[in-house]
């Protein structure tokens, strides 16, 4: 893959002592859906926080390898923080809007980026809300309270907070597991939607959800990764006995 | 069984009692200082005294206007929150966003102990130290003032401040947080755009509940605000509050003279605002919760 979007290698990552991620070489494509599989503690999370440096507010961690994004090696020390995490969106497990209206959850990331004048927010609020589905049974309502909405809205807000900055990788890290199966789909559904214009990687428990939404998908086990390829081959012709055992379920 | 029964019946009533007894302190409390306070307006009228600009309660007739002691309490008051809400909601913010883990701990415990020192010390060591200090800054005749005793109360107000609000900032979810960040927020945007005003109620409650201690604080203020009941005019002339008034001439007075009901009347007065500010504090803290 000669234009990966985002390009692992060799990364050693460690929490103090203990060893998260052993050796990982991975390879994300552009404008795809690539899937983050494995049990509980295996490091998908961990991996997916290394791609917007959000384990730099953790104490005690080392970080070992490269991460490259577009090009460029984000644990270079010359980068810029605050333009990485712009590019890069992450949607997290528990939907997260802040305590702020609609609208201004919206207009918070173009207000703190300065790159909008105050006069383009309605007009950047309203692209954003058509984006994730939202803008025909929220736009007369713009300035209630971001909390008062459905769990479903709230993560599809969360989205819309990143389209809002032009984000252009969305991480999320299992952004239905605080949904029920109707909203799961339908924000499946706003994925599938959103594959055409960004790239996405999606950490999961769901194995159903890594086979319906992603094209590609690795397999983490123990911190480090077993398989990683085209999902539809890795669901149904595993190469290596641990995967099969863990989509099967015979195991995890 | 009975023997059993028995007992857990003591039990239960030693716990009630204890429960209702707090009640029933502040009630009797709140009785005794009313039927001793309301006495004096059989002599003096409400407005007379809540405005009158004399204070001279041995004088004969005496004369009971105790507005240079209201406004004695406020501008100590006024300055000591002027002083301490800036600075505390500033080390709240350190303490608990931006101080490294050991060094909030050692923060915390030095605003635990600021605390923990008595009033009366503070006011030794305000005497000793900044009076001669504000005496000499300010080329003043005298540095037993208003700023002084607001210097030294915000200290005293400054650990209520600090410890209420960094609950406050605490009880912000760790979600907003990260969301902030995640979207490349710096650590500062964060703070101010999200944390402070999830945080606001709590601030309120904190600022509120500060100069709840500041309006109530006797001590200190006695011993270095020099004590003049005239109506201040500035921040560097001496003042005189209501509750130092009260603890200067409470000794003094003969029971049941017109004197002595005034200084209750004036102890309601002090009830009603202290109340009055706990009750914002509170509304502040609870009220806004029913929306979230």
């Amino acid at each position: 893959m000669a234009d990966a979007k985002i390009k692992v290698k060799a990364l050693n990552f460690y929490y103090g002592k203990f060893q998260a991620l052993k050796n990982v070489k991975l390879e994300i494509p552009e404008r795809e859906i690539t899937a983050i599989i494995g049990p509980s503690g295996c490091g998908k999370s961990t991996l997916l926080r290394c791609f917007n440096r959000m384990n730099d507010l953790v104490s005690g961690v080392r970080i070992e390898g490269e991460v490259v994004v577009d090009g460029e090696d984000i644990y270079c020390p010359s980068v810029d923080l605050v333009h990485l995490r712009k590019k890069v969106g992450m949607v997290f497990q528990r939907p997260n809007p802040f305590p702020l209206s609609i609208f201004d959850n919206i207009a918070y990331g173009p207000s703190i980026h300065h790159f909008a004048s105050r006069k383009q927010f309605p007009e950047i609020v309203e692209r954003s809300l058509k984006a994730v589905g939202l803008w025909n049974d929220l736009k007369d309502r713009l300035r209630d309270l971001a909390l008062t909405l459905s769990g479903e809205q709230q993560q599809r807000l969360c989205i819309a907070r990143l389209l809002a900055v032009e984000a252009d990788i969305l991480l999320m890290d299992e952004p239905c597991s605080a949904l029920d199966p109707i909203a799961t789909e339908r924000i499946e559904e706003l994925m599938r939607e959103l594959r055409k214009k960004y790239t996405i990687v999606i950490v999961t428990h769901n194995m159903q959800q890594a086979a319906r939404v992603s094209s590609r998908a690795a397999y983490f086990y123990l911190g480090e990764l077993i398989e990683y390829g085209s999902t539809q081959r890795l669901f149904t012709r595993p190469l290596r006995r641990e995967t099969e055992d863990y989509i099967t379920g015979r195991f995890g | 069984m009975s023997m059993r029964r028995y007992y857990e019946f003591v039990i239960e009533a030693l716990i009630f009692a204890s429960g209702i007894a707090s009640i029933i302190f502040v009630l009797l409390i709140f009785i005794f200082l009313l039927k001793e306070g309301l006495m004096l307006f059989e002599h003096v009228g409400v407005f007379e005294f809540l405005f009158g600009k004399y204070w001279y309660p041995i004088s004969e007739p005496p004369r009971l206007g105790i507005l240079p002691l209201i406004l004695g309490s406020l501008w100590v008051t006024f300055g000591a929150t002027v002083i301490s809400v800036p600075l505390g909601i500033a080390c709240a913010i350190f303490i608990g966003e931006i101080a490294p883990g050991w060094l909030k701990e050692v923060l915390k415990a030095g605003v635990e102990l600021l605390a923990a020192i008595p009033s009366i010390v503070l006011g030794f060591i305000g005497l000793v130290t900044l009076v001669p200090m504000v005496k000499k800054v300010f080329g003043l005749p005298t540095g037993l003032t208003a700023i002084s005793g607001s210097i030294m109360l915000a200290f005293m107000a400054m650990p209520t401040i600090v410890s209420i609000m960094e609950d406050a900032l605490n009880a912000v979810p760790r979600g907003y947080r990260e969301g902030s960040i995640a979207m490349g927020a710096t650590q500062w945007q964060t703070i101010r755009r999200i944390v402070l005003p999830s945080a606001s109620s709590g601030i309120i409650a904190a600022v509120m509940l500060g100069i709840g201690r500041v309006v109530g604080e006797t001590m200190a203020v006695m011993m270095i605000t020099g004590n003049a009941a005239v109506i201040p005019m500035s921040f560097f002339a001496p003042v005189r509050t209501m509750t130092a008034t009260i603890a200067a001439e409470m000794g003094e007075t003969v029971q049941g003279s017109e004197h002595y009901f005034a200084l209750f009347a004036i102890g309601i007065v002090l009830f009603a605002i202290t109340f009055v500010i706990n009750l914002l504090a509170d509304f502040a803290l609870h009220g806004k919760q029913i929306r979230t």
